[in-house]
């Protein structure tokens, strides 16, 4: 029996992701400002239309915000607005 | 004692295909084929960003089952998928069945012995299969692109393993993809575009240019759905046996490119949305209007495949410009 060991080389980008623990479940969404993200996907705004009629009804404040496409990630000062300025967001897909 | 073989899978590493062990003699011997020093960082590899260094490409390439003289083409397609304009990112993570659809120009195809011929876009040949291969291991292992994590595509694609092939350029009646978008001629180059898997267009009676190039536009208004013009791109791989009914009537690139522009406009009215019973379709705006099917520039077409055979193909893109993604052509450099 052959005893030898092979070592091998990581194929991988070999980082570890940093791990956040979720922000706690708010109570209530009276004087919560909500934000929308609407993904720019066909009939996404009739669903968020629909979501802010609920959420305005809850007494929460909604800001509406877009990705310029859907097919790439939300620009960083778009993800930095939306951290800036809301309490929490509903990203949405859509079709 | 682990089996180095099962202990690749048990990591992750692998595509679901058995690959080579990426010992440190082998990943030195794949470092050699290129001049590049193996610190270098080639690109920011998608979806997590991750610094993709030569030493990381070199590794998946070995793994894929590259030959060292593949390394360079390797690297120029890892730095034309990592672009914001061809969009790695959003093609790993869509629900469609896309993935980047490598055409290789230049010496180097035959050089490293790359296929542009019979069954070109099959099994059979090392190059084009390993290369493809290797570009989506780099996703897969330094970007972190994993199905059912940011790769969401609802039924993929075998191009999702490896989708890369060379041009037949020494067979062809046109100038080659690479010089049509730029390159000099004799230049190396690798041209990324995000497509769907192949299917054929059959057409095994047209002994004329003309009646043969209103049959592809006929296959090539299909491509992605009937009911999309202009937003999405496609490619057409013309064979040898297609392309020599141009070449006998003197058609050079443009006046093919022209014609088959023409065949492929399209009545806006037939494609509304609810023509036919249909929902799927333009918005009423566009009725009365004719559209061309591709945009300028959208349609890119490659001459290869065997001799034999009275059959083309056709690969519908994806959304295409800024809204999605842009092919892509990087030079390939030793």
């Amino acid at each position: 029996m052959s005893t030898s060991t092979t070592t091998l080389l990581d194929p991988t980008a070999e980082t570890t992701p940093v791990e956040r623990a979720l922000t706690p479940r708010k109570a209530s969404l009276e004087g919560l400002t909500v934000g929308l993200l609407d993904i720019s996907k066909p009939r996404g705004d009739v669903f968020l239309d629909r979501l802010e009629e609920h959420l305005s009804r809850r007494g929460a404040n909604v800001l509406r915000f877009a990705k310029p496409t859907f097919t790439k990630p939300a620009p960083a000062d778009l993800r930095h607005e939306i951290a800036a300025t809301c309490d929490a967001v509903i990203e949405a897909l859509a079709d | 004692m682990e089996d180095e073989v099962e202990a690749m899978f048990d990591r992750g590493w692998t595509d679901g295909l058995p690959v080579v062990p990426p010992t440190e003699t082998r990943v030195r011997a794949m470092l050699d084929g290129t001049s590049r020093r193996s610190d270098e960082v080639v690109a920011l590899m998608p979806p997590n960003l991750a610094e993709c260094t030569v030493e990381k490409v070199a590794v998946n390439a070995v793994l894929a089952g590259c030959r060292p003289e593949y390394l360079p083409v390797v690297l120029a397609a890892v730095e034309a998928v990592c672009t914001d304009e061809f969009n790695m990112h959003g093609i790993l993570a869509t629900t469609m069945g896309i993935g980047p659809v490598l055409v290789v120009n230049g010496p180097i195809a035959e050089r490293i012995g790359m296929n542009s011929g019979i069954n070109v876009l099959g099994q059979g040949n090392r190059a084009n299969l390993a290369i493809g291969r290797a570009l989506q291991l780099v996703v897969r292992n330094v970007g972190g692109g994993r199905p059912g994590e940011v790769d969401r595509a609802t039924h993929g694609s075998p191009a999702k393993l490896s989708f890369c092939f060379a041009e037949d350029e020494a067979g062809s009646p046109w100038t080659s993809l690479a010089v049509d978008r730029g390159f000099a001629r004799g230049t190396d180059v690798v041209t990324a575009f995000c497509g769907e898997a192949p299917r054929i267009v059959t057409d095994q009676k047209s002994r004329s240019a003309d009646s043969l190039v209103r049959s592809l536009a006929d296959g090539l208004r299909s491509a992605v759905s009937t009911r999309t013009v202009i937003g999405m791109d496609g490619m057409l791989i013309v064979s040898p046996e297609h392309a020599a009914r141009f070449r006998d009537a003197g058609w050079d690139r443009a006046r093919f490119m022209e014609e088959l522009g023409t065949h492929l406009e399209v009545e806006a009215d037939t494609i509304l949305a609810g023509a036919g019973g249909i929902e799927e379709g333009l918005p009423g705006g566009f009725a009365g209007m004719t559209l061309p099917k591709f945009r300028p520039g959208g349609l890119l077409v490659v001459h290869a495949g065997g001799p034999a055979g009275l059959f083309s193909s056709v690969v519908g893109g994806w959304v295409n410009g800024s809204m999605g993604s842009e092919p892509t052509s990087r030079e390939i450099t030793p």
